[in-house]
């Protein structure tokens, strides 16, 4: 039996997909801009927030719609309570690049030796997270539990950053505000990442009904694991 | 409401004998869509639709005043013929109800009653009723068989071609689904879904979850008035009124 409702979860599929691509977009055009000094392009991402802000709120309307009106159940369900947080993990995803956007335009002024491992670090997490949308957008749970196993590759890289940016300041008075913008900026990759495996979970989730995050497992939080 | 109206109901009244069973009711009802009327029992629902095809005819101490205008002409008019206008506004009751015939009789009944006797033609009608109803597929092999025969639900899905047989406009339905399982129900709500294309319903149904499912504009009753009329959309996210609100949330009484 074909159900109407159907259409109405690729719908929100769809719209999802749309915010995802918008907040890779933003991601991707805001380290563009700050490896290339680019205050123009940075300008387009800080321009670019209301769009994914009027989307979240478009999707978190018709997820409302659709508990109020269909009273989804199982994986339907699951889907749907996962497109919520996900919808809001990708306007979050969206705020990252629009901070690390700003910091262009004083590092652009800015005497800087070199960025570290910002460049790696940046194509890690843009792996990451385009993983983590390719992996909902096919349901793939073994894409979604690679993009997992990256988180630690990019706290790593963080913590190398943190690092190396202090021993920098320490040793020339001159760096400390090109340093506080590159630890800006590798806080919010690291965030984006965290966000990535965030989206990675719920698609573990819908596709499998298991809770990976915070460990569950361990802690016996699961409701159908023995 | 953007979209154009079907059924205008003006101060409608309706007494049977002291009891005031419709109080003052206007209610703009939409083409091509669904509007489901929900409330607790007695408060009007079922006679707010029986007044649509003027079945409260048939109720002795029935009174009505008021006007219900179908495509502008108002049904209580004098010189208004029942018979076509029954015609033209179809019912599906609670229960499903065939006729101890055939399936294909059943179907067949109301164009031969209106001079149809054409064999190819009654051919052509029926098929497409049970094609639009969404039952040909289950009964195409055996349309001799009698109607009694089939399940609760298909029963219903062969009153719903009975009823598009003879090409109505409007179909009212009387709790359609809430003598059948689950399935079954599901497959009413989704032919309800299909037939709003061609065709304006209005549904009565004591499921709230079912109004919210299958209904574009939802009506709310309470003792006889009309409490609220908006989208189901509104109805059941944010409604106006705190009845409504008690009522949809069980918090009413």
């Amino acid at each position: 039996m074909q159900r109407h409702f159907e259409q109405e979860l690729n719908g929100l599929k769809t719209n999802l997909i749309k915010m995802g691509s918008l907040a890779e977009k933003a991601v991707h055009d805001s380290l563009q801009a700050l490896l290339n000094d680019d205050t123009d392009t940075a300008q387009r991402v800080i321009d670019g927030e209301d769009r994914i802000n009027s989307l979240e709120i478009e999707i978190d309307n018709s997820i409302v719609d659709i508990l109020a009106l269909q009273q989804p159940v199982a994986i339907d369900l699951r889907m749907i309570l996962s497109a919520l947080k996900i919808n809001n993990d990708l306007e979050r995803i969206g705020d990252h690049a629009v901070n690390i956007a700003e910091s262009v335009f004083s590092l652009a002024k800015c005497e800087k030796d070199s960025y570290i491992y910002l460049p790696k670090m940046a194509e890690v997490a843009e792996q990451m997270l385009h993983n983590a949308l390719d992996s909902f957008i096919h349901s793939d749970t073994k894409l979604g539990m690679d993009v997992l196993g990256m988180d630690d590759t990019i706290d790593n890289f963080n913590k190398d950053i943190f690092t190396r940016v202090i021993d920098r300041m320490k040793n020339n008075q001159r760096s400390i505000e090109a340093g506080m913008h590159l630890i800006r900026v590798s806080r919010n990759l690291e965030r984006i990442a965290d966000l990535a495996t965030n989206i990675a979970e719920e698609v573990i989730f819908i596709a499998q009904a298991k809770i990976i995050k915070h460990h569950a497992d361990e802690i016996k939080i699961n409701p159908h694991s023995e | 409401m953007t979209t154009e109206t079907k059924i205008v109901t003006k101060n409608l009244n309706l007494h049977y004998g002291e009891k005031h069973a419709l109080k003052n009711i206007s209610l703009d009802i939409p083409v091509n869509r669904v509007t489901a009327l929900i409330g607790p029992s007695g408060c009007g629902k079922s006679t707010f639709l029986r007044s649509l095809n003027r079945m409260n005819d048939l109720i002795d101490n029935a009174k009505i005043d008021g006007s219900v205008l179908i495509d502008g002409t108002d049904i209580y008019h004098n010189g208004i013929d029942v018979v076509e206008l029954r015609k033209k506004v179809g019912m599906i009751f609670q229960k499903s109800n065939p006729f101890p015939k055939s399936i294909y009789d059943n179907v067949a009944y109301g164009p031969r009653i209106n001079g149809i006797h054409d064999k190819k033609i009654l051919d052509e009608i029926v098929e497409q009723s049970l094609q639009r109803s969404a039952l040909l597929d289950e009964v195409k092999d055996d349309l001799k068989k009698s109607g009694l025969a089939l399940s609760g639900g298909q029963q219903q899905r062969l009153c719903i071609a009975r009823a598009l047989a003879v090409n109505p406009d409007v179909l009212l339905m009387d709790e359609p689904a809430s003598a059948l399982d689950p399935i079954a129900t599901a497959k009413i709500e989704e032919l309800i879904y299909e037939l709003k294309e061609n065709y304006t319903i209005v549904i009565v149904t004591h499921n709230m979850q079912q109004a919210a499912r299958v209904s574009d504009y939802t009506a709310f009753f309470y003792i006889g008035s009309l409490i609220e009329y908006d989208e189901t959309k509104k109805i059941f996210t944010t409604p106006k009124e705190k009845q409504t609100e008690d009522y949809i949330t069980g918090r009413f009484g």
